[in-house]
């Protein structure tokens, strides 16, 4: 059978599962920078799914397609260590203040730009939190999608099938392609890196971090040109400068909290038997219990 | 109002939404109109009137007795159009996720995720100059529950957001409307490519437990230390008539199932009584507990954070306390 271009969508966001005491900052925000930079989870299980497409059928191409600043090339190389074949950088000061619409746009442009049979997200980042960005490049594509994938039953030459979790249960449908999933964690983990590719990959760099980087570095990118990175802008997709950022992003953030301890007078009480009665009988007589 | 169908009955979390929009339209001066997509959708808009939507949209066709995103994608956003609502409502289910973001990506709105709260509210742009009023509040939490976001859409319509499950209460009429209810033609409005994903074999559990409904909830953590000690929990539930939860760490340690985890990746719970054994309180739990009416906490560490939201603090062994609670109780309670 023929084979598949694959094109999986990853962010890298900061650790929000691991939030220590220095991650708030005194002023009670959230302090961006004591929170290392990860492969959002469930992307790592899209790549996974992607990657067993491509074992079964042999000869598709795995890319990555990431959208975020400069440091988000770190993506593109982690997925070469797993085994992708491509990766591209969408970044652009223009991008900046995108809400999920307006990021959909930007990465359903960038797509539209490339080749593919399937696109695989994963189902929610773990800093916006939303969920929405899968669906709504589908939408964009206007290409159906399948949520919450667990695992590709079956591929032939036109569809595939495919588990997807549900609530309290799991579904099983067939889809034609270019279909876009959205993977869930219950999916099985990504595979780990191959050190053969780690020793090939780990100075892949962007033009961008080229410029910084030594003369030697220039030379090595001459000598071998699977370690370019390429970048993306908003003048490479021929995005609509409108909608983009700020202007093409509807919903705007009027207030933000910090979720602090609301600190109530707790009545404190210790394991002895009496206390332990009183508060029964307490909880009896208010009905809370009885 | 989208609504979601389970069978023979309007889901929970959609009555839960139609009893918020009641409130919302009371402050607008608006209505409340529902969507129902299904195949045989009966007498289902009755429960909808009977919560306070005046309106019920019905579309019905034979292609549409299981959800799928694609037709009813395309019925959302036909109905959206021709009514022009101000606010567009859905649950934060696996439905509502799937569904809303495909249609405001369509329709051009914005769409908050995974609301805990929604308000009226007034909002000034300095930018243009601009005040706006009568914005709906979406107010939710984001970040790995670290913090909570109040977000607006000032400039498009409808304003989307889809709400968690158990955030709101669902009430009543005391008397139901006598509302109306308009049909839409299916064939009209979703094709063939509407259909091109089909439905292979679909399993859906009864959900055995029921923590969301549940008043009263015995929860444990990673702090009981295994699925054996965690039978103290089931004996004290039995004798309260509670139900038995757990934090995340309890269930990814094999202590419980899943189906019973409380908190951010769990459900959220509101229970008059709610006593945890063996929990820290890290923020992704609280998310899913915080508005219990009572918290009683029992925990060997006398600074555990969720003492700070705990109504009563139990400093000691749960293995000791647990016990010394039933036979208090059965020697107290009638
Ligand atoms: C707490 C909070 C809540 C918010 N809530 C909303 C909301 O609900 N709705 C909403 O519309 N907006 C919201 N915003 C507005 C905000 O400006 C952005 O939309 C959001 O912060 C961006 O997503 P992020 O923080 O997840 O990712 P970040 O890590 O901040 O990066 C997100 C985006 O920034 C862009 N970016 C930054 N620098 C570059 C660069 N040099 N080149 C290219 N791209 C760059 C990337 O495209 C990337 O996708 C919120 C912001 C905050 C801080
Ligand atoms: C606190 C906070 C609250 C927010 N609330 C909202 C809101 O309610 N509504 C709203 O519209 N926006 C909101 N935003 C903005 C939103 O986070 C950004 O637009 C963000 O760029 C994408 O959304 P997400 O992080 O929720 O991704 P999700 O939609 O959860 O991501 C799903 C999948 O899409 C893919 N993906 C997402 N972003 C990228 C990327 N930059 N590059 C490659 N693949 C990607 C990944 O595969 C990911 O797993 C909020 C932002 C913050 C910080």
């Amino acid at each position: 059978m023929k084979s598949l271009k694959i094109i999986v969508l990853a962010k890298q966001v900061p650790d929000t599962r691991n939030v220590g005491k220095d991650a708030m900052k005194a002023d009670g925000t959230v302090n961006r920078a004591a929170l290392e930079a990860i492969f959002n989870p469930e992307d790592l299980n899209a790549l996974e799914q992607a990657l067993s497409i491509k074992d079964m059928v042999p000869g598709s191409e795995v890319s990555l397609l990431t959208m975020g600043p400069g440091r988000a090339a770190e993506i593109i190389r982690e997925g070469f260590y797993r085994g992708a074949d491509d990766g591209v950088l969408l970044t652009d000061r223009k991008f900046a203040g995108s809400d999920t619409l307006a990021t959909s746009y930007a990465i359903a442009t960038a797509i539209g730009k490339m080749e593919y049979d399937i696109v695989v997200a994963g189902r929610q980042a773990i800093d916006g939190d939303t969920a929405q960005v899968g669906p709504q490049v589908a939408e964009k594509l206007n290409i159906p999608q399948v949520t919450y994938v667990e695992n590709i039953e079956k591929i032939d030459a036109k569809s595939m099938t495919i588990r997807r979790r549900l609530d309290n249960g799991f579904e099983i449908v067939k889809t034609p392609f270019p279909v876009l999933l959205t993977v869930h964690s219950s999916a099985p983990d990504c595979r780990p890196r191959i050190a053969k590719n780690v020793m090939k990959y780990k100075h892949a760099r962007t033009l961008t971090e080229l410029q910084d980087a030594s003369e030697d570095y220039t030379r090595m990118f001459q000598d071998r040109p699977y370690l370019k990175i390429r970048e993306m802008g908003v003048d490479d997709i021929g995005a609509d400068n409108e909608a983009l950022g700020l202007s093409g992003s509807p919903t705007k953030v009027k207030k933000i909290e910090n979720v602090v301890f609301k600190a109530k007078e707790a009545k404190v009480i210790s394991a002895d038997d009496k206390e332990i009665e009183d508060l029964i009988v307490e909880l009896i007589e208010n009905h809370t219990i009885g | 109002m989208y609504c979601e169908t389970n069978g023979n009955s309007v889901a929970e979390v959609s009555l839960e939404l139609v009893t918020k929009a009641r409130s919302l339209a009371n402050q607008l001066k608006v209505q409340v109109e529902g969507i129902l997509i299904g195949n045989d959708l009966k007498g289902l808009e009755k429960q909808l009137y009977a919560h306070g939507a005046q309106v019920v949209h019905k579309a019905e066709d034979k292609r549409l007795e299981f959800y799928q995103t694609l037709p009813h994608t395309s019925i959302v956003c036909r109905i959206m159009e021709a009514e022009q609502p101000q606010i567009g409502i859905f649950g934060a289910t696996t439905v509502g996720r799937d569904l809303a973001p495909r249609v405001a990506s369509k329709l051009k709105s914005g769409l908050t995720a995974d609301c805990t709260s929604l308000e009226i509210g007034e909002h000034y742009e300095k930018k243009t100059d601009t005040k706006y009023e009568n914005l709906l509040y979406q107010i939710r939490p984001a970040f790995g529950g670290n913090i909570v976001a109040t977000i607006i859409n000032p400039d498009t319509r409808p304003q989307l957001a889809t709400v968690r499950e158990g955030v709101m209460k669902r009430e009543e009429l005391d008397t139901p409307l006598k509302g109306k209810t308009k049909n839409w033609n299916v064939e009209e409005i979703a094709g063939k490519d509407d259909f091109v994903v089909e439905i292979i074999d679909r399993q859906v559990e009864e959900k055995k437990v029921n923590i969301k409904g549940a008043q009263i909830i015995v929860a444990g953590g990673y702090g009981v230390g295994s699925r054996e000690n965690f039978e103290h929990l089931f004996k004290l539930a039995d004798v309260l008539g509670a139900e038995v939860g757990g934090t995340r760490a309890a269930v990814d340690a094999g202590y419980i199932d899943h189906d019973r985890q409380i908190g951010q990746t769990g459900v959220t719970v509101r229970p008059k009584l709610y006593i945890a054994c063996g929990i820290s309180g890290q923020i992704q739990h609280r998310a899913g507990m915080m508005e219990s009416s009572m918290i009683i906490s029992i925990n060997t560490d006398p600074n555990a954070p969720i003492n700070s939201i705990a109504d009563y603090v139990i400093t000691g062994d749960f293995s000791e306390v647990v016990p010394k609670l039933i036979k208090y109780y059965k020697k107290n309670s009638k």
